[in-house]
Protein backbone atom coordinates (compact mmCIF):
# COMPACT_ATOMS: atom_id res chain seq x y z
CA UNK A 1 0.00 0.00 0.00
CA UNK A 2 1.14 3.38 -0.69
CA UNK A 3 0.18 4.70 2.48
CA UNK A 4 2.75 7.56 2.66
CA UNK A 5 1.41 9.03 0.16
CA UNK A 6 -2.42 9.85 1.57
CA UNK A 7 -1.02 9.92 5.25
CA UNK A 8 -1.73 13.29 5.43
CA UNK A 9 -5.47 12.57 5.06
CA UNK A 10 -5.42 9.10 5.76
CA UNK A 11 -6.38 9.49 9.68
CA UNK A 12 -9.81 10.72 8.78
CA UNK A 13 -10.39 7.80 6.78
CA UNK A 14 -13.05 5.76 8.39
CA UNK A 15 -12.62 1.79 9.02
CA UNK A 16 -14.35 -0.12 5.67
CA UNK A 17 -16.51 -3.13 6.87
CA UNK A 18 -15.83 -6.25 6.35
CA UNK A 19 -19.16 -6.65 4.25
CA UNK A 20 -17.97 -3.46 1.92
CA UNK A 21 -14.54 -4.71 1.47
CA UNK A 22 -15.91 -8.43 0.63
CA UNK A 23 -18.31 -6.77 -2.37
CA UNK A 24 -15.62 -4.11 -3.49
CA UNK A 25 -12.80 -6.88 -3.46
CA UNK A 26 -15.65 -8.89 -6.02
CA UNK A 27 -16.25 -5.79 -8.07
CA UNK A 28 -12.35 -5.63 -8.52
CA UNK A 29 -12.05 -9.37 -10.09
CA UNK A 30 -14.68 -7.80 -13.00
CA UNK A 31 -12.38 -5.15 -14.32
CA UNK A 32 -8.55 -4.72 -15.21
CA UNK A 33 -7.85 -1.85 -12.67
CA UNK A 34 -8.28 -0.34 -9.50
CA UNK A 35 -9.71 2.64 -10.87
CA UNK A 36 -12.80 1.19 -12.77
CA UNK A 37 -14.50 0.14 -9.65
CA UNK A 38 -14.84 3.96 -7.71
CA UNK A 39 -18.37 4.30 -8.47
CA UNK A 40 -19.16 0.44 -7.76
CA UNK A 41 -17.04 1.43 -4.61
CA UNK A 42 -18.86 4.24 -4.09
CA UNK A 43 -22.23 2.61 -4.76
CA UNK A 44 -21.21 -0.11 -2.45
CA UNK A 45 -20.79 1.71 0.78
CA UNK A 46 -23.94 3.90 0.27
CA UNK A 47 -25.87 0.88 0.45
CA UNK A 48 -24.58 0.36 3.80
CA UNK A 49 -24.02 3.47 4.74
CA UNK A 50 -26.98 5.14 3.34
CA UNK A 51 -25.12 8.17 1.93
CA UNK A 52 -21.06 8.50 1.25
CA UNK A 53 -19.74 10.60 4.05
CA UNK A 54 -15.76 12.48 3.74
CA UNK A 55 -15.11 10.04 5.71
CA UNK A 56 -16.35 6.80 3.55
CA UNK A 57 -14.66 9.07 0.66
CA UNK A 58 -11.08 8.84 2.34
CA UNK A 59 -11.53 5.00 2.87
CA UNK A 60 -12.40 4.26 -0.38
CA UNK A 61 -9.71 6.02 -1.88
CA UNK A 62 -7.06 4.68 0.44
CA UNK A 63 -8.49 0.95 -0.46
CA UNK A 64 -8.66 1.24 -3.90
CA UNK A 65 -5.39 3.67 -3.85
CA UNK A 66 -7.06 6.27 -6.52
CA UNK A 67 -6.70 9.95 -5.18
CA UNK A 68 -9.62 11.27 -3.41
CA UNK A 69 -9.95 13.82 -5.83
CA UNK A 70 -10.47 11.97 -8.79
CA UNK A 71 -12.80 9.50 -6.69
CA UNK A 72 -14.58 12.89 -5.98
CA UNK A 73 -15.16 14.06 -9.67
CA UNK A 74 -17.07 10.86 -10.14
CA UNK A 75 -18.94 11.26 -6.71
CA UNK A 76 -19.86 14.41 -7.75
CA UNK A 77 -21.15 13.56 -11.46
CA UNK A 78 -23.85 11.11 -10.93
CA UNK A 79 -27.40 11.94 -9.48
CA UNK A 80 -27.36 8.52 -7.23
CA UNK A 81 -24.21 9.01 -5.36
CA UNK A 82 -25.42 11.35 -2.54
CA UNK A 83 -22.94 13.19 -1.01
CA UNK A 84 -25.41 14.31 1.88
CA UNK A 85 -27.68 11.98 4.32
CA UNK A 86 -30.62 11.37 3.13
CA UNK A 87 -34.00 9.93 4.40
CA UNK A 88 -35.02 6.33 4.62
CA UNK A 89 -37.12 6.62 1.77
CA UNK A 90 -35.06 8.35 -1.64
CA UNK A 91 -38.09 9.58 -3.90
CA UNK A 92 -36.63 9.70 -7.62
CA UNK A 93 -39.56 11.93 -9.51
CA UNK A 94 -39.17 11.93 -12.83
CA UNK A 95 -40.02 15.02 -14.16
CA UNK A 96 -38.74 14.49 -17.94
CA UNK A 97 -41.35 15.42 -21.03
CA UNK A 98 -43.59 12.61 -21.01
CA UNK A 99 -44.24 12.88 -17.36
CA UNK A 100 -44.58 16.60 -17.66
CA UNK A 101 -47.19 16.29 -20.91
CA UNK A 102 -48.88 13.82 -18.61
CA UNK A 103 -48.96 16.14 -15.15
CA UNK A 104 -46.34 15.55 -13.16
CA UNK A 105 -45.82 19.58 -11.34
CA UNK A 106 -49.21 18.53 -10.28
CA UNK A 107 -48.20 15.51 -9.00
CA UNK A 108 -44.82 17.48 -7.56
CA UNK A 109 -46.97 19.95 -5.76
CA UNK A 110 -48.71 17.74 -3.73
CA UNK A 111 -45.40 15.72 -2.83
CA UNK A 112 -44.29 19.29 -1.93
CA UNK A 113 -47.45 20.10 0.22
CA UNK A 114 -47.64 16.30 1.88
CA UNK A 115 -44.10 16.64 3.00
CA UNK A 116 -43.04 20.15 3.09
CA UNK A 117 -40.20 19.57 1.25
CA UNK A 118 -38.93 20.39 -2.28
CA UNK A 119 -36.10 18.52 -4.53
CA UNK A 120 -33.16 18.23 -2.58
CA UNK A 121 -34.63 18.49 0.78
CA UNK A 122 -35.33 15.77 3.37
CA UNK A 123 -38.62 15.82 5.85
CA UNK A 124 -38.42 16.81 8.97
CA UNK A 125 -38.90 13.13 10.49
CA UNK A 126 -36.19 11.84 7.97
CA UNK A 127 -38.46 9.67 6.47
CA UNK A 128 -38.20 11.58 2.71
CA UNK A 129 -35.56 12.66 0.22
CA UNK A 130 -37.30 14.19 -2.80
CA UNK A 131 -34.61 14.77 -5.96
CA UNK A 132 -35.78 14.48 -9.61
CA UNK A 133 -34.38 12.48 -11.82
CA UNK A 134 -34.18 12.38 -15.67
CA UNK A 135 -36.43 9.98 -17.68
CA UNK A 136 -37.36 6.86 -15.62
CA UNK A 137 -38.13 5.05 -19.29
CA UNK A 138 -41.52 3.70 -18.42
CA UNK A 139 -43.41 6.61 -20.37
CA UNK A 140 -46.37 5.06 -21.25
CA UNK A 141 -47.64 4.60 -17.89
CA UNK A 142 -46.52 8.95 -16.87
CA UNK A 143 -46.28 10.20 -14.44
CA UNK A 144 -44.07 8.03 -12.77
CA UNK A 145 -41.53 7.76 -9.72
CA UNK A 146 -39.17 5.98 -7.65
CA UNK A 147 -38.95 5.13 -3.72
CA UNK A 148 -36.34 3.37 -2.82
CA UNK A 149 -35.71 0.25 -5.72
CA UNK A 150 -39.69 0.60 -6.31
CA UNK A 151 -41.01 2.29 -9.37
CA UNK A 152 -44.90 3.30 -9.23
CA UNK A 153 -46.73 4.03 -11.97
CA UNK A 154 -49.50 6.54 -13.07
CA UNK A 155 -49.42 8.27 -10.46
CA UNK A 156 -52.43 10.40 -9.25
CA UNK A 157 -52.88 12.69 -5.72
CA UNK A 158 -54.98 9.25 -4.10
CA UNK A 159 -51.60 7.74 -5.16
CA UNK A 160 -49.63 9.87 -3.64
CA UNK A 161 -51.42 9.99 -0.10
CA UNK A 162 -51.64 5.85 0.07
CA UNK A 163 -47.54 5.78 -0.74
CA UNK A 164 -47.03 8.26 1.97
CA UNK A 165 -48.64 6.23 4.45
CA UNK A 166 -47.27 3.40 3.34
CA UNK A 167 -43.64 4.50 3.53
CA UNK A 168 -44.11 6.09 6.76
CA UNK A 169 -44.73 2.70 8.07
CA UNK A 170 -42.12 0.69 7.09
CA UNK A 171 -38.83 1.29 5.16
CA UNK A 172 -39.45 -0.75 2.32
CA UNK A 173 -42.61 -2.17 0.32
CA UNK A 174 -42.03 -5.45 0.06
CA UNK B 1 -43.17 -17.91 -39.48
CA UNK B 2 -41.98 -15.52 -36.71
CA UNK B 3 -43.02 -11.31 -37.39
CA UNK B 4 -41.63 -10.42 -33.73
CA UNK B 5 -38.79 -11.58 -32.98
CA UNK B 6 -38.08 -9.44 -30.54
CA UNK B 7 -40.84 -9.75 -28.24
CA UNK B 8 -41.58 -13.15 -29.26
CA UNK B 9 -41.42 -14.71 -25.88
CA UNK B 10 -42.26 -11.22 -23.77
CA UNK B 11 -45.31 -11.95 -21.23
CA UNK B 12 -45.01 -8.71 -18.87
CA UNK B 13 -47.62 -10.63 -16.66
CA UNK B 14 -45.21 -13.59 -15.65
CA UNK B 15 -41.65 -13.67 -15.05
CA UNK B 16 -39.37 -13.54 -18.25
CA UNK B 17 -38.70 -17.15 -19.24
CA UNK B 18 -36.23 -19.58 -17.82
CA UNK B 19 -32.81 -21.13 -19.80
CA UNK B 20 -35.00 -24.12 -20.66
CA UNK B 21 -38.41 -22.31 -21.80
CA UNK B 22 -36.10 -19.81 -23.66
CA UNK B 23 -34.55 -22.53 -25.49
CA UNK B 24 -37.60 -24.46 -26.72
CA UNK B 25 -38.71 -21.38 -28.37
CA UNK B 26 -35.56 -21.87 -30.67
CA UNK B 27 -33.44 -19.71 -28.02
CA UNK B 28 -29.39 -20.35 -28.46
CA UNK B 29 -30.07 -21.69 -32.01
CA UNK B 30 -28.11 -18.93 -33.26
CA UNK B 31 -25.15 -19.90 -31.45
CA UNK B 32 -25.64 -23.80 -32.34
CA UNK B 33 -25.81 -22.32 -35.94
CA UNK B 34 -22.58 -20.19 -35.43
CA UNK B 35 -20.50 -23.20 -33.69
CA UNK B 36 -21.69 -25.40 -36.67
CA UNK B 37 -18.60 -23.96 -38.44
CA UNK B 38 -18.75 -20.29 -39.00
CA UNK B 39 -15.94 -18.11 -39.05
CA UNK B 40 -15.81 -14.39 -37.34
CA UNK B 41 -15.72 -13.01 -41.15
CA UNK B 42 -18.67 -14.99 -41.42
CA UNK B 43 -20.78 -13.60 -39.03
CA UNK B 44 -19.42 -9.78 -39.51
CA UNK B 45 -20.30 -10.27 -43.17
CA UNK B 46 -23.87 -11.97 -42.52
CA UNK B 47 -24.83 -9.12 -40.36
CA UNK B 48 -23.82 -6.68 -43.18
CA UNK B 49 -25.83 -8.50 -45.70
CA UNK B 50 -28.95 -8.47 -43.30
CA UNK B 51 -28.61 -4.37 -43.24
CA UNK B 52 -29.02 -4.28 -39.41
CA UNK B 53 -29.16 -0.54 -38.55
CA UNK B 54 -28.03 0.61 -34.57
CA UNK B 55 -31.25 1.16 -32.74
CA UNK B 56 -30.01 3.68 -30.26
CA UNK B 57 -30.79 6.64 -31.99
CA UNK B 58 -27.83 7.18 -34.86
CA UNK B 59 -29.04 4.56 -37.41
CA UNK B 60 -25.52 3.40 -38.08
CA UNK B 61 -25.11 0.22 -40.50
CA UNK B 62 -24.25 -2.23 -37.23
CA UNK B 63 -21.75 -4.76 -39.49
CA UNK B 64 -19.99 -1.57 -41.01
CA UNK B 65 -19.31 -0.62 -37.32
CA UNK B 66 -18.29 -3.98 -36.37
CA UNK B 67 -15.83 -3.42 -39.36
CA UNK B 68 -13.88 -0.74 -37.85
CA UNK B 69 -12.52 -3.19 -35.54
CA UNK B 70 -8.49 -3.84 -35.99
CA UNK B 71 -8.31 -7.97 -37.21
CA UNK B 72 -5.92 -10.44 -37.60
CA UNK B 73 -2.22 -10.87 -36.38
CA UNK B 74 -1.02 -7.62 -35.52
CA UNK B 75 -4.13 -6.32 -34.12
CA UNK B 76 -4.67 -5.81 -30.28
CA UNK B 77 -5.61 -9.03 -28.50
CA UNK B 78 -7.58 -7.97 -25.91
CA UNK B 79 -10.74 -6.63 -27.97
CA UNK B 80 -14.31 -4.85 -26.13
CA UNK B 81 -18.12 -5.47 -26.38
CA UNK B 82 -20.30 -3.40 -24.91
CA UNK B 83 -23.82 -2.89 -24.43
CA UNK B 84 -24.90 0.51 -24.19
CA UNK B 85 -28.19 -0.09 -21.63
CA UNK B 86 -28.15 3.69 -20.22
CA UNK B 87 -31.85 4.25 -21.19
CA UNK B 88 -32.65 7.84 -20.45
CA UNK B 89 -33.42 9.24 -23.63
CA UNK B 90 -36.63 11.25 -22.61
CA UNK B 91 -39.84 9.59 -23.80
CA UNK B 92 -37.77 6.02 -24.33
CA UNK B 93 -38.82 2.92 -22.63
CA UNK B 94 -38.30 0.18 -25.50
CA UNK B 95 -35.06 -1.37 -23.76
CA UNK B 96 -36.47 -1.67 -20.47
CA UNK B 97 -38.69 -4.23 -21.89
CA UNK B 98 -36.79 -6.14 -23.74
CA UNK B 99 -34.26 -6.44 -20.58
CA UNK B 100 -37.16 -6.74 -18.15
CA UNK B 101 -38.81 -9.31 -20.67
CA UNK B 102 -36.48 -11.43 -22.29
CA UNK B 103 -32.97 -11.23 -20.82
CA UNK B 104 -31.66 -14.04 -22.48
CA UNK B 105 -32.21 -12.61 -25.90
CA UNK B 106 -30.05 -9.67 -25.16
CA UNK B 107 -26.99 -12.32 -23.92
CA UNK B 108 -27.43 -14.16 -27.12
CA UNK B 109 -27.16 -11.70 -29.16
CA UNK B 110 -24.26 -10.66 -27.21
CA UNK B 111 -22.61 -13.52 -27.76
CA UNK B 112 -22.66 -13.10 -31.35
CA UNK B 113 -21.21 -9.18 -31.46
CA UNK B 114 -18.84 -10.48 -29.51
CA UNK B 115 -17.34 -13.65 -31.51
CA UNK B 116 -17.68 -11.53 -34.42
CA UNK B 117 -15.33 -8.77 -32.91
CA UNK B 118 -13.50 -11.69 -31.29
CA UNK B 119 -14.03 -10.11 -27.80
CA UNK B 120 -13.56 -12.56 -24.97
CA UNK B 121 -15.03 -9.50 -22.43
CA UNK B 122 -18.57 -7.97 -22.53
CA UNK B 123 -19.72 -5.63 -20.48
CA UNK B 124 -23.33 -4.34 -20.33
CA UNK B 125 -23.89 -0.68 -18.83
CA UNK B 126 -27.15 -0.60 -17.55
CA UNK B 127 -29.02 1.94 -15.62
CA UNK B 128 -28.84 2.15 -12.21
CA UNK B 129 -32.68 2.23 -11.77
CA UNK B 130 -32.94 -0.72 -13.69
CA UNK B 131 -33.14 -2.84 -10.91
CA UNK B 132 -35.82 -5.66 -12.23
CA UNK B 133 -33.69 -5.63 -15.02
CA UNK B 134 -30.27 -6.27 -13.27
CA UNK B 135 -31.84 -9.20 -11.48
CA UNK B 136 -33.28 -10.41 -14.81
CA UNK B 137 -30.14 -10.25 -16.40
CA UNK B 138 -27.56 -11.51 -13.90
CA UNK B 139 -29.95 -14.65 -13.22
CA UNK B 140 -29.96 -14.63 -17.25
CA UNK B 141 -25.46 -14.91 -17.29
CA UNK B 142 -25.60 -17.59 -14.78
CA UNK B 143 -27.99 -19.25 -16.00
CA UNK B 144 -26.60 -19.50 -20.02
CA UNK B 145 -22.95 -20.15 -18.12
CA UNK B 146 -24.27 -23.32 -16.72
CA UNK B 147 -25.46 -24.21 -20.34
CA UNK B 148 -21.77 -23.43 -21.60
CA UNK B 149 -23.05 -20.46 -23.41
CA UNK B 150 -20.70 -18.37 -21.43
CA UNK B 151 -17.51 -18.97 -20.53
CA UNK B 152 -14.42 -21.13 -22.00
CA UNK B 153 -14.83 -22.62 -25.48
CA UNK B 154 -18.12 -22.32 -25.93
CA UNK B 155 -19.60 -25.17 -27.69
CA UNK B 156 -15.94 -26.36 -28.83
CA UNK B 157 -15.10 -23.65 -30.73
CA UNK B 158 -12.59 -22.16 -28.47
CA UNK B 159 -14.33 -19.09 -27.98
CA UNK B 160 -14.25 -17.91 -24.22
CA UNK B 161 -16.65 -15.55 -23.26
CA UNK B 162 -17.82 -13.52 -20.34
CA UNK B 163 -20.35 -11.06 -19.57
CA UNK B 164 -20.47 -8.54 -16.21
CA UNK B 165 -23.08 -6.16 -15.32
CA UNK B 166 -22.04 -2.29 -14.21
CA UNK B 167 -24.58 -0.78 -12.94
CA UNK B 168 -24.25 3.46 -13.53
CA UNK B 169 -25.37 6.04 -11.04
CA UNK B 170 -27.47 7.93 -13.21
CA UNK B 171 -26.26 10.44 -15.92
CA UNK B 172 -28.14 10.97 -19.60
CA UNK B 173 -24.78 11.69 -20.70
CA UNK B 174 -23.41 8.24 -20.39
CA UNK B 175 -25.61 6.78 -23.29
CA UNK B 176 -23.06 8.68 -25.44
CA UNK B 177 -20.79 6.05 -26.30
CA UNK B 178 -17.44 7.58 -25.76
CA UNK B 179 -18.59 8.80 -22.16
CA UNK B 180 -19.93 5.76 -21.17
CA UNK B 181 -16.41 4.27 -21.67
CA UNK B 182 -14.62 6.72 -19.67
CA UNK B 183 -17.43 5.87 -16.53
CA UNK B 184 -16.68 2.20 -17.04
CA UNK B 185 -13.24 3.12 -16.71
CA UNK B 186 -14.01 4.86 -13.13
CA UNK B 187 -13.70 8.26 -14.88
CA UNK B 188 -15.80 11.46 -14.94
CA UNK B 189 -18.08 10.34 -17.99
CA UNK B 190 -17.24 13.53 -20.14
CA UNK B 191 -17.04 12.33 -24.12
CA UNK B 192 -13.87 11.81 -25.62
CA UNK B 193 -12.85 14.07 -28.83
CA UNK B 194 -12.83 11.62 -32.05
CA UNK B 195 -10.90 10.21 -33.91
CA UNK B 196 -9.89 7.93 -32.22
CA UNK B 197 -13.27 5.89 -32.57
CA UNK B 198 -14.26 3.33 -29.81
CA UNK B 199 -13.63 0.64 -32.75
CA UNK B 200 -9.95 1.82 -32.72
CA UNK B 201 -9.17 2.64 -29.77
CA UNK B 202 -12.12 2.34 -27.11
CA UNK B 203 -12.41 0.80 -23.67
CA UNK B 204 -8.56 1.06 -22.18
CA UNK B 205 -7.35 1.68 -25.34
CA UNK B 206 -8.48 -1.44 -26.70
CA UNK B 207 -11.20 -2.20 -29.23
CA UNK B 208 -14.34 -1.52 -28.75
CA UNK B 209 -18.07 -1.59 -30.19
CA UNK B 210 -21.14 -0.41 -28.42
CA UNK B 211 -24.50 -0.89 -29.08
CA UNK B 212 -27.67 -0.62 -28.19
CA UNK B 213 -30.06 -3.50 -26.70
CA UNK B 214 -32.51 -3.12 -29.41
CA UNK B 215 -29.68 -3.44 -32.33
CA UNK B 216 -28.42 -6.78 -30.42
CA UNK B 217 -31.85 -8.04 -29.50
CA UNK B 218 -32.41 -8.20 -33.29
CA UNK B 219 -29.14 -10.74 -33.80
CA UNK B 220 -30.65 -14.41 -32.74
CA UNK B 221 -33.24 -13.84 -35.13
CA UNK B 222 -30.99 -12.69 -38.17
CA UNK B 223 -28.63 -16.36 -37.08
CA UNK B 224 -31.46 -18.40 -36.09
CA UNK B 225 -34.03 -17.53 -39.23
CA UNK B 226 -31.50 -16.29 -42.25
CA UNK B 227 -31.49 -13.18 -43.70
CA UNK B 228 -34.41 -14.01 -46.40
CA UNK B 229 -36.51 -14.00 -43.06
CA UNK B 230 -34.83 -10.78 -41.77
CA UNK B 231 -35.32 -8.96 -45.25
CA UNK B 232 -39.03 -10.14 -45.43
CA UNK B 233 -40.19 -8.67 -41.79
CA UNK B 234 -40.00 -4.94 -43.15
CA UNK B 235 -42.70 -3.37 -44.85
CA UNK B 236 -40.26 -0.01 -45.82
CA UNK B 237 -36.72 0.09 -47.14
CA UNK B 238 -34.87 -0.64 -44.07
CA UNK B 239 -34.90 -3.98 -41.84
CA UNK B 240 -36.28 -5.48 -39.43
CA UNK B 241 -39.24 -5.27 -37.09
CA UNK B 242 -38.73 -2.23 -34.84
CA UNK B 243 -40.19 -1.49 -31.25
CA UNK B 244 -42.06 2.15 -31.68
CA UNK B 245 -43.57 3.46 -28.58
CA UNK B 246 -45.90 5.91 -27.89
CA UNK B 247 -46.11 8.24 -24.73
CA UNK B 248 -48.61 11.22 -24.05
CA UNK B 249 -52.27 11.78 -24.22
CA UNK B 250 -53.66 8.96 -26.08
CA UNK B 251 -56.03 6.60 -25.24
CA UNK B 252 -53.72 3.64 -25.40
CA UNK B 253 -49.92 4.36 -24.77
CA UNK B 254 -47.58 1.43 -24.79
CA UNK B 255 -44.66 -0.05 -27.08
CA UNK B 256 -45.03 -2.65 -29.43
CA UNK B 257 -42.83 -4.46 -31.82
CA UNK B 258 -44.19 -3.67 -35.74
CA UNK B 259 -42.08 -3.64 -39.31
CA UNK B 260 -40.31 -0.96 -40.13
CA UNK B 261 -41.98 1.29 -42.37
CA UNK B 262 -45.29 1.24 -41.06
CA UNK B 263 -47.20 4.52 -41.38
CA UNK B 264 -47.21 6.63 -38.27
CA UNK B 265 -51.00 6.70 -38.30
CA UNK B 266 -50.98 3.50 -38.19
CA UNK B 267 -49.10 3.43 -35.03
CA UNK B 268 -50.71 5.98 -33.38
CA UNK B 269 -54.54 5.23 -34.58
CA UNK B 270 -54.51 1.29 -34.73
CA UNK B 271 -52.20 1.01 -31.67
CA UNK B 272 -52.39 4.28 -29.52
CA UNK B 273 -55.97 3.99 -29.85
CA UNK B 274 -56.04 7.49 -31.49
CA UNK B 275 -55.85 10.90 -29.16
CA UNK B 276 -57.62 11.07 -25.85
CA UNK B 277 -61.41 12.05 -25.72
CA UNK B 278 -61.73 15.61 -26.77
CA UNK B 279 -58.07 16.30 -27.72
CA UNK B 280 -56.37 17.10 -31.33
CA UNK B 281 -52.80 16.37 -32.28
CA UNK B 282 -50.91 19.34 -32.58
CA UNK B 283 -47.02 17.74 -33.40
CA UNK B 284 -44.60 14.74 -31.76
CA UNK B 285 -41.44 14.15 -31.13
CA UNK B 286 -40.92 10.66 -33.49
CA UNK B 287 -37.77 9.05 -31.48
CA UNK B 288 -37.30 10.78 -27.95
CA UNK B 289 -36.77 14.05 -26.38
CA UNK B 290 -33.71 14.96 -28.88
CA UNK B 291 -35.83 14.79 -32.16
CA UNK B 292 -37.14 17.68 -34.31
CA UNK B 293 -41.37 17.88 -34.41
CA UNK B 294 -42.93 16.43 -36.91
CA UNK B 295 -46.61 18.03 -37.39
CA UNK B 296 -50.35 16.03 -38.29
CA UNK B 297 -49.81 16.12 -41.71
CA UNK B 298 -46.89 13.98 -41.19
CA UNK B 299 -48.99 11.19 -40.00
CA UNK B 300 -49.25 9.17 -43.56
CA UNK B 301 -45.23 9.03 -43.55
CA UNK B 302 -43.57 5.82 -43.10
CA UNK B 303 -41.73 5.38 -40.26
CA UNK B 304 -38.52 4.28 -40.96
CA UNK B 305 -35.06 5.98 -41.05
CA UNK B 306 -35.34 7.97 -44.77
CA UNK B 307 -38.52 9.08 -44.57
CA UNK B 308 -38.92 10.64 -40.82
CA UNK B 309 -35.65 12.17 -42.19
CA UNK B 310 -36.88 13.74 -45.39
CA UNK B 311 -39.35 15.30 -43.10
CA UNK B 312 -36.45 17.04 -41.13
CA UNK B 313 -36.48 14.76 -38.28
CA UNK B 314 -35.02 11.26 -37.34
CA UNK B 315 -36.38 7.87 -36.52
CA UNK B 316 -33.90 7.90 -33.54
CA UNK B 317 -35.38 5.42 -30.67
CA UNK B 318 -39.18 5.26 -31.99
CA UNK B 319 -40.56 6.06 -28.91
CA UNK B 320 -43.23 8.98 -30.13
CA UNK B 321 -43.96 11.71 -27.36
CA UNK B 322 -47.00 13.46 -28.24
CA UNK B 323 -48.01 17.26 -28.28
CA UNK B 324 -52.17 17.81 -28.06
CA UNK B 325 -53.55 20.81 -28.51
CA UNK B 326 -53.89 21.65 -24.83
CA UNK B 327 -50.35 21.13 -23.82
CA UNK B 328 -47.99 24.18 -24.36
CA UNK B 329 -45.43 23.81 -26.86
CA UNK B 330 -43.72 26.25 -25.25
CA UNK B 331 -43.51 24.37 -21.78
CA UNK B 332 -43.21 21.46 -23.48
CA UNK B 333 -39.62 22.50 -24.71
CA UNK B 334 -38.89 24.01 -21.97
CA UNK B 335 -39.05 21.02 -20.15
CA UNK B 336 -36.79 19.32 -22.42
CA UNK B 337 -34.50 22.59 -22.19
CA UNK B 338 -34.11 21.76 -18.81
CA UNK B 339 -33.62 18.21 -18.94
CA UNK B 340 -30.57 18.56 -21.60
CA UNK B 341 -29.06 21.49 -19.74
CA UNK B 342 -29.32 19.89 -16.20
CA UNK B 343 -27.74 16.69 -17.81
CA UNK B 344 -25.10 18.53 -20.14
CA UNK B 345 -21.35 17.08 -18.48
CA UNK B 346 -20.51 20.87 -18.43
CA UNK B 347 -17.08 20.25 -20.96
CA UNK B 348 -18.04 22.24 -23.74
CA UNK B 349 -18.64 25.55 -23.50
CA UNK B 350 -21.74 25.74 -26.35
CA UNK B 351 -23.77 23.08 -24.46
CA UNK B 352 -23.03 24.38 -20.86
CA UNK B 353 -23.71 27.74 -21.30
CA UNK B 354 -25.92 27.86 -23.64
CA UNK B 355 -28.03 25.64 -22.30
CA UNK B 356 -29.23 26.81 -19.16
CA UNK B 357 -29.07 30.42 -20.53
CA UNK B 358 -31.77 28.61 -23.01
CA UNK B 359 -33.55 27.82 -20.01
CA UNK B 360 -33.51 30.81 -18.36
CA UNK B 361 -35.39 32.47 -21.45
CA UNK B 362 -38.22 29.88 -21.15
CA UNK B 363 -38.44 30.88 -17.73
CA UNK B 364 -39.41 34.09 -19.19
CA UNK B 365 -41.61 32.94 -21.54
CA UNK B 366 -43.71 30.42 -19.39
CA UNK B 367 -44.44 33.45 -17.43
CA UNK B 368 -45.57 35.84 -20.08
CA UNK B 369 -42.18 37.97 -19.89
CA UNK B 370 -40.55 36.77 -23.11
CA UNK B 371 -39.20 39.81 -25.29
CA UNK B 372 -37.92 40.05 -28.97
CA UNK B 373 -34.81 40.04 -28.12
CA UNK B 374 -35.15 36.79 -26.29
CA UNK B 375 -36.78 34.94 -29.05
CA UNK B 376 -33.76 36.01 -31.26
CA UNK B 377 -31.36 34.62 -28.73
CA UNK B 378 -33.13 31.53 -28.93
CA UNK B 379 -33.27 31.17 -32.87
CA UNK B 380 -29.15 31.94 -32.13
CA UNK B 381 -28.38 28.93 -30.09
CA UNK B 382 -29.73 26.99 -32.32
CA UNK B 383 -26.93 27.35 -34.34
CA UNK B 384 -24.33 28.11 -31.65
CA UNK B 385 -25.33 24.54 -29.94
CA UNK B 386 -25.79 22.57 -33.27
CA UNK B 387 -23.54 19.95 -35.18
CA UNK B 388 -19.85 20.44 -34.98
CA UNK B 389 -19.36 23.00 -31.91
CA UNK B 390 -19.20 20.69 -29.28
CA UNK B 391 -17.37 16.80 -28.38
CA UNK B 392 -21.21 14.94 -28.99
CA UNK B 393 -24.51 15.61 -29.84
CA UNK B 394 -26.15 16.23 -26.43
CA UNK B 395 -26.44 20.08 -27.27
CA UNK B 396 -26.92 19.60 -31.06
CA UNK B 397 -29.84 17.15 -29.75
CA UNK B 398 -31.07 19.88 -27.60
CA UNK B 399 -31.59 22.03 -30.75
CA UNK B 400 -33.73 19.50 -32.70
CA UNK B 401 -36.87 20.42 -30.52
CA UNK B 402 -35.82 23.77 -30.01
CA UNK B 403 -35.29 24.96 -33.95
CA UNK B 404 -38.09 22.79 -34.46
CA UNK B 405 -40.64 23.69 -32.13
CA UNK B 406 -39.78 27.61 -32.72
CA UNK B 407 -40.55 26.74 -36.79
CA UNK B 408 -43.91 25.48 -35.91
CA UNK B 409 -45.07 27.01 -32.66
CA UNK B 410 -43.76 30.48 -33.73
CA UNK B 411 -47.55 31.65 -32.88
CA UNK B 412 -47.50 30.12 -29.15
CA UNK B 413 -44.08 32.01 -28.82
CA UNK B 414 -45.58 35.38 -29.85
CA UNK B 415 -48.23 35.03 -27.12
CA UNK B 416 -45.92 34.72 -24.25
CA UNK B 417 -44.05 38.28 -25.56
CA UNK B 418 -45.15 40.88 -23.38
CA UNK B 419 -45.79 43.87 -24.91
Amino acid sequence: MSGNLIASTARKARKLTEEEVHEIEHEMELYPDKKAVGLEALKIVQKHQGWVSDESMQAISKFLEIPVSDLESVATFFNLVYRQPVGENVILFCNSVSCWVMGCESIKSHINEKLGIDFGQTSEDGKFTFLPVPCLGDCDKAPVMMVGDDLHRNLTHDKIDELILTYRKSKQVE
Amino acid sequence: MIVNPLTKNIDMTRPPLEISGYESNDGYQSIKNIAKGMTSTDVLQKTKDSGLKGRGGAGFPTGLKWSFVPQGEDSPKQKYFVVNADEMEPGTFKDRLLMEGDPHLLIEGIIIGSFAIQADTAYIFLRGEYKVAERALRKAIDEARERGFLGKNILDTGFNLDIIVHTSAGRYICGEETALLNALEGKRANPRSKPPFPQVSGLWGKPTIVNNVETICNLPGIFTYGIDWYQSLTKGKDHGTKLFGISGKVKNPGCWELPLGITIRELLEDYGGGMQEGLDLRGFLPGGGSTDFMLPEHLDLKFDYDDIAQAGSRLATGTMILLDNETCPVGMIGNLMRFFSHESCGFCTPCRDGLPWVVAIFDEFCKGQGTRKDLEILHEHVEYMGPGRTFCALAPGATAPLGSGLRYFAEDFEKLIKE
